[in-house]
């Protein structure tokens, strides 16, 4: 059983009063949601102080969730490869991702709250997946708004939803994908914010929801952490992760972002590298790196990968690669279709395409090392 | 001509006047510093101290080629100032009706420089108020997105985007400029909020009058005049009522605990649906005239 205690510790910093990592984040809200950010930035704060709060999240991180998630040795792959690649297996979890961590967090808030109603927007489907299971676990009715692009693509996943118990409203303006989603999930808040919690999928939007999310998340770093070391006796030299909002990557680079010495590297989608190729914006209630024409409308991000066809980031990455504590590098389509086969046949684990974005740039960057 | 001719030549003006044309020719950008002189509180207030409900349509910038036509046309029907929407792709703050405008102005190709230069070739007899979302104004620049309104007649802007917390520097760039800011008020901001949002804006205050986004409702409910009568309890500022006005009875209904109304998605509908301007006009007279007969 997980303990409070020994998943509690130095973290990455707190936003200031105004919710801004450095220059990015803050809370660029219209005036019918500036109280529901207050109340929810209110009872983050309050539930998250309270022991017992973060142990019942602990408590059904262990009993529903099955954390801690393995860590994998890469045996095959590393051999290949020439080095050491470790899986944490968060595609291990309840539901099947790591979203179903932040999910269990917001929705036991919702429920302190007084919630009876969970809104969430989804990309490939995952943070759905999980937001109706979490809200069928609490006895709470949910709406999901998904992309009528995404819809098609993953046609499995609102199967899901539905069988969950929660309704699937497909965002049909604009690009039809996640950013549509979106608005479409605000909008809806502005309408009914007095019953609702608006469960946000990663760590994106107004503050506290990038600080929220990122916290729900770093079990996924200290658990990592504390794995490689008791198996290899010292840090790994480098975590990597995929990139489009950033929560999975958040996570991980909690656990070992106060150790300088090791590497944190962020992948995104060729397609849509908001990091590599996007400037400073405020959409979404933040301020954070989005892909943009020159005046400023932003332009849809392009990927294999629904849940990383985002044009945006979460601001906190926006202040990591500012202040170069973490690298963002992308990968293309094809380099992530040939990673997925790679991990499937040589180590018997079909990873998510998310996913698959940190291998390519593993096997890619291992290939460079070879010379 | 040879080496030991006197030329004469008569310099018979200054160049002054034609810098802009020639810094234009040669592609160099020129932020030239334009001040609005035109007060649309003094006006709003004025006008509503003689008795009159306010009308204030909204027009997006480029919906149709003639969209100035279009924002002339409702001032003819009875506009008091017009709302000049200047479309963002992520409109989240508005609903389905203005978000299908946006698209098809985009489609049309406006752009926010487009707009306001477009706006800066013709005189308006009644005020206007820009309104658009903060990602804009942060591309093009707080100063200059401020002066260009200024220079493209406008006297006010509206970012629903950008709260007042963290609306510093646009806020002094607006001020500089002559630029009212108007803000928003919703049904659930506190009495403490409220307080700070009537110090902070000008122009009007603008109420919301459904707990939704922009669009047009069957009916229009009883949060905005509950709102209002707080508002006026704190204020003297002219009370808009916007979001969800579609048809002359709501305009009456809405102006009974108000200083007048705003009408957007209605008027927009029309024009996406292959109405004609004329149409928009319609709308917009018949509403001035409920008002007119109602108060």
């Amino acid at each position: 059983m997980l303990e409070v205690s020994s998943v509690q510790r130095k973290k990455m910093t707190e936003p200031n009063a105004l919710g801004f990592f450095g220059e990015y984040g803050g809370r660029y809200v219209p005036e019918p949601l500036v109280g529901a950010c207050q109340e929810v930035e209110a009872a983050f704060r309050d539930a998250w102080s309270d022991t017992a709060f973060r142990q019942e999240f602990l408590d059904i991180l262990t009993n529903y969730v099955g954390r801690p998630s393995p860590l994998t040795d890469c045996v095959n792959l590393s051999e290949d490869l020439g080095l050491r690649l470790m899986l944490k297996r968060e595609d291990l979890n309840h539901t099947g991702s790591h979203k179903i961590n932040n999910v269990i967090g917001q929705a036991l808030l919702a429920k302190r709250m007084g919630k009876t109603h969970l809104i969430a927007e989804t990309g490939a489907g995952q943070h759905g997946v999980a937001t109706a299971t979490a809200a069928a676990l609490f006895g709470m009715t949910c709406t999901v708004y998904m992309g009528e692009v995404d819809i098609k693509r993953q046609e499995l996943n609102v199967y899901r939803m539905g069988l969950l118990g929660a309704t699937v409203i497909p965002a049909s303006s604009g690009s039809r994908t996640l950013k549509d989603a979106v608005n479409e999930a605000m909008r809806a808040w502005v309408t009914e914010v007095e019953h609702t919690y608006y469960c946000i999928g990663t760590v994106m939007g107004p503050h506290p929801y990038p600080w929220m999310v990122r916290s729900f998340h770093e079990i996924i770093g200290c658990e990592a952490q504390r794995q490689v070391v008791a198996r290899l006796g010292k840090m790994p030299d480098v975590a990597v992760a995929c990139v489009g909002g950033g929560s999975n990557a958040a996570g991980l680079f909690a656990g070992f972002v106060d150790h300088p010495e090791v590497r944190l590297v962020g992948v995104e989608p060729a397609g849509g590298a908001a990091v590599g190729r996007g400037v400073p914006a405020v959409v979404h209630g933040m301020k954070a790196h989005f892909l943009q024409d020159e005046v400023g409308q932003v332009v849809e991000a392009e990927s294999i990968s629904a849940g990383l066809d985002y044009p945006g980031v979460g601001p906190e990455h926006s202040n990591l690669a500012d202040m170069g504590r973490a690298e963002y590098y992308p990968v293309t389509d094809d380099m992530v279709v040939d990673a997925f086969q790679v991990l499937s046949k040589r180590e018997g684990i079909i990873p998510a395409l998310e996913s698959a974005h940190a291998i390519a740039w593993v096997i890619e960057n291992a290939d460079d090392g070879q010379g | 001509m040879g080496k030991d001719e006197v030329i004469l030549i008569n310099q018979s003006g200054r160049g002054d006047k034609d810098i802009f044309t020639v810094a234009a020719a040669l592609g160099i950008e020129i932020t030239d510093n334009h001040i609005n002189t035109r007060s649309l509180q003094a006006e709003l207030t004025a006008k509503r101290d003689s008795g009159r409900k306010l009308l204030l349509p909204y027009v997006t910038a480029g919906i149709v080629g003639n969209w100035m036509d279009c924002v002339e046309a409702v001032i003819e029907a009875g506009a008091d100032a017009v709302e000049i929407g200047i479309p963002f792709s992520d409109p989240a703050m508005d609903g389905p009706t203005i978000q299908q405008a946006s698209v098809q102005a985009l489609d049309n190709g406006i752009t926010p420089h487009g707009a306001l230069s477009e706006l800066r070739t013709r005189e308006f007899a009644v005020p206007l108020i820009a309104m658009t979302y903060f990602n804009l104004v942060f591309r093009y620049g707080n100063e200059r997105f401020a002066s260009d309104l200024a220079a493209a007649g406008c006297a006010a802007a509206i970012l629903p985007d950008l709260p007042f917390e963290l609306a510093g520097e646009w806020h002094e760039a607006a001020v500089a400029h002559g630029i009212e800011n108007v803000l928003l008020a919703a049904p659930v901001s506190s009495d403490e909020r409220l307080a700070q949002l009537v110090e902070r804006t000008s122009g009007f205050i603008y109420t919301v009058s459904t707990m939704g986004t922009t669009g047009e409702r069957a009916e229009l409910d009883n949060a905005a005049s509950v709102l209002s009568q707080r508002v006026k309890a704190i204020s003297d500022l002219p009370v808009i009522i916007g979001f969800g006005i579609s048809n002359p009875e709501h305009a009456v209904a809405a102006a009974r605990a108000s200083d007048g109304v705003i009408v957007a998605s209605a008027l927009m509908r029309t024009l996406l649906d292959g109405g004609s301007i004329d149409q928009v006009a319609s709308q917009v007279n018949a509403m001035r005239v409920a008002l007119d007969e109602a108060f």
